[in-house]
């Protein structure tokens, strides 16, 4: 029993983050509907970010504080959302009328560009890089259960930044436009809703959250290195597909689900080898019996 | 009168088609003026020309005096020029209040910044928009659905819904294509008497697109006709329904005063 709490707390954690990129890239969907393969490597950058700042934080801040982690959360984060909006605004925009395989080609163009950019020696280099110590570390330990500080972290953030996510969508004027321009493009814009500046907030926020899972990721493995968001995006797409793509709870909830069961299966003696091909077997048996995903979203009927 | 829209021979061609030829059209500000014309006569493709979903081949638009060239589809809305669907394109499974909230927004300046402080500006706005909503599901009886998804409402209030959306951007001019297209008799003569009604209340210009002649001919002061793009009559409903033109392309003998 304490064994099988303790997985789940560790599959949450790492679900978690899944979670909060796979809502970049639902939400891009939503809007644009394609997938921005380039994601999982704002996700990176949101690490490296966390790595550069760091430093000049504990400048201001004291050194493994709260407040100082805090600041270079945020830090990364509004970083990221520029990259993202730079990235549609000079990649997919001027593709914003042509077939969708283009702007998919064009993504895991940018995908390539961003990883191997960052791999020059010049730029972080390919080795990975240790993550420095955001906050103090700590862990708990109730009867036989351990929970980090990092954990509980992990958790606060995430939980946080899907409220304010929420709120964001449902109760302020881009929100309501955004899910307006996701149901009906033309009609929001001849409702008055000006598509560009939707798109570019689209990409900031979810450019944003991903930055937090960066950083977040790196806080927990302490390692990162220029293609780690490859496989994490990967999964964490994987998440938003199987929670329905499009759909924001869907991605949340996808994102817990494919942690949660990773995590146990690597538990498992014969199976841990697997690990990182479960999500992509929930993936395929997502599709085959719930093919609009567990969450699924009415499909937007088209004129 | 200043007209509030004016249309100098205003032409567009896909490819081959010629589908709006050179047509000159001035519509004062508080005139309810209907178009009629066959199918494929090129009404819809007038309303996207004035609304800016394609420019102009050739011709210019002007909106309060103003060229609209350059000017996006949003732009326009924030202008003052608000439409419906022929073909019905509400926000599928947003709720009816938060549809017709996106629409009421559009003139707002408020943004996340505010949102997120929660400052007593944006508390005040956001209480006004709400009022601003509620007030115009009240006026179209809609405010009984209000948090319902759009996509579940019966045809008729689907229609409805797309008009108050459109009224919610606080326009000077209204286009509204076919918004009585599939009603029953009882709906149709509703929905009259409410265009009239909302032509008067908030004293709009309007023009309206529908094939029910009981309808066109009973609200509107004046009529225009197109047929294969081009603007074969223009003038009060009698002298319309008496054009030779008119009864070969559109209306049909029967509708001839006296045949
Ligand atoms: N985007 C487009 N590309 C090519 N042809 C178009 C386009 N839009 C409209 N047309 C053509 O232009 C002509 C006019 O169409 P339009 O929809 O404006 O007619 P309408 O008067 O609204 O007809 P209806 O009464 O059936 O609604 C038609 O022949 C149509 O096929
Ligand atoms: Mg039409």
């Amino acid at each position: 029993m304490t064994e099988f709490l303790q997985q789940l707390i560790n599959g949450l954690a790492l679900g978690a983050i899944y979670a909060l990129i796979a809502l970049g890239y639902t939400m891009v969907y939503g809007i644009l509907r394609f997938i921005n393969f380039a994601h999982g490597d704002v996700f990176m950058l949101g690490a490296f970010a966390g790595l550069f700042f760091t430093p000049v934080v504990e400048r201001v801040f004291p050194p493994q504080s709260y407040s100082g982690g805090l600041v270079v959360l945020l830090l990364a984060m509004a970083v990221c959302a520029g990259l993202g909006i730079l990235i549609e605004m000079l990649a997919y925009r001027p593709l914003r009328n042509r077939p969708k395989l283009t702007v998919l080609i064009t993504a895991i163009g940018v995908s390539l560009f961003i990883e191997y950019t960052c791999q020059h020696r010049l730029v972080f280099g390919a080795a990975p890089r240790k993550f420095p110590d955001l906050i103090p570390v700590k862990t708990w330990n109730v009867d036989l259960l351990v929970i980090s500080s990092t954990q509980v972290i992990v958790f606060v953030t995430t939980l946080l930044l899907l409220v304010i996510l929420r709120f964001i969508v449902q109760k302020t004027r881009m929100g309501t436009a955004m899910r307006a321009v996701s149901f009906n493009e033309q009609a929001a814009a001849l409702m008055g809703v000006n598509i560009n500046s939707i798109i570019s907030f689209t990409f900031g926020l979810g450019s944003a959250l991903a930055a937090a899972g960066g950083i977040l990721f790196a806080m927990s493995y302490a390692s990162i290195d220029p293609l780690m968001g490859v496989q994490t995006g990967l999964k964490a797409f994987v998440a938003a597909v199987v929670g329905g793509i499009g759909n924001l709870p869907g991605a949340a909830l996808g994102g817990l689900l494919i942690g949660v069961i990773e995590t146990f299966a690597g538990g498992i003696p014969g199976l841990s080898n697997y690990r990182d091909g479960i999500a992509f077997t929930i993936l395929i048996a997502v599709l085959i019996f719930r093919p609009t995903g567990l969450l699924s979203k009415p499909q937007v009927e088209k004129v | 009168m200043a007209p509030l829209l004016q249309l100098d021979q205003v032409t567009i061609c896909f490819g081959g088609l010629t589908a709006v030829s050179a047509v000159d059209l001035r519509l004062g500000p508080r005139e309810l003026v209907g178009l009629i014309g066959p199918n494929g006569a090129g009404k819809t493709t007038l309303f996207n020309l004035i609304t800016g979903v394609y420019p102009p081949t050739r011709g210019a638009i002007y909106f309060d005096g103003r060229p609209t060239a350059n000017l996006k589809a949003h732009q326009l809305v924030r202008r003052g020029i608000a439409r419906t669907f022929q073909n019905i394109r509400l926000f599928a499974s947003m709720t009816v209040f938060d549809t017709v909230r996106t629409a009421v927004q559009v003139h707002r300046t408020h943004g996340l910044r505010d949102a997120l402080l929660r400052g007593g500006g944006f508390r005040r706005a956001e209480a006004e928009v709400e009022r601003q909503v509620r007030e115009l599901l009240a006026l179209f009886q809609l405010d009984r659905v209000r948090d319902e998804p759009a996509v579940g409402l019966p045809y008729g209030d689907q229609r409805r819904l797309e008009i108050v959306r459109a009224l919610a951007t606080r326009p000077r001019l209204l286009l509204l294509d076919e918004p009585a297209a599939g009603m029953n008799p009882t709906e149709k003569s509703e929905l009259t008497a409410l265009i009239r009604l909302l032509q008067e209340k908030f004293q709009i210009a309007v023009l309206l697109v529908e094939h029910d002649m009981r309808v066109v001919m009973g609200i509107c002061e004046r009529i225009v006709v197109l047929d294969y793009g081009v603007k074969i009559a223009d003038g009060p409903p009698a002298a319309v329904r008496a054009n030779p033109r008119v009864i070969e392309a559109y209306l049909g003998e029967e509708a001839a005063p006296h045949a």
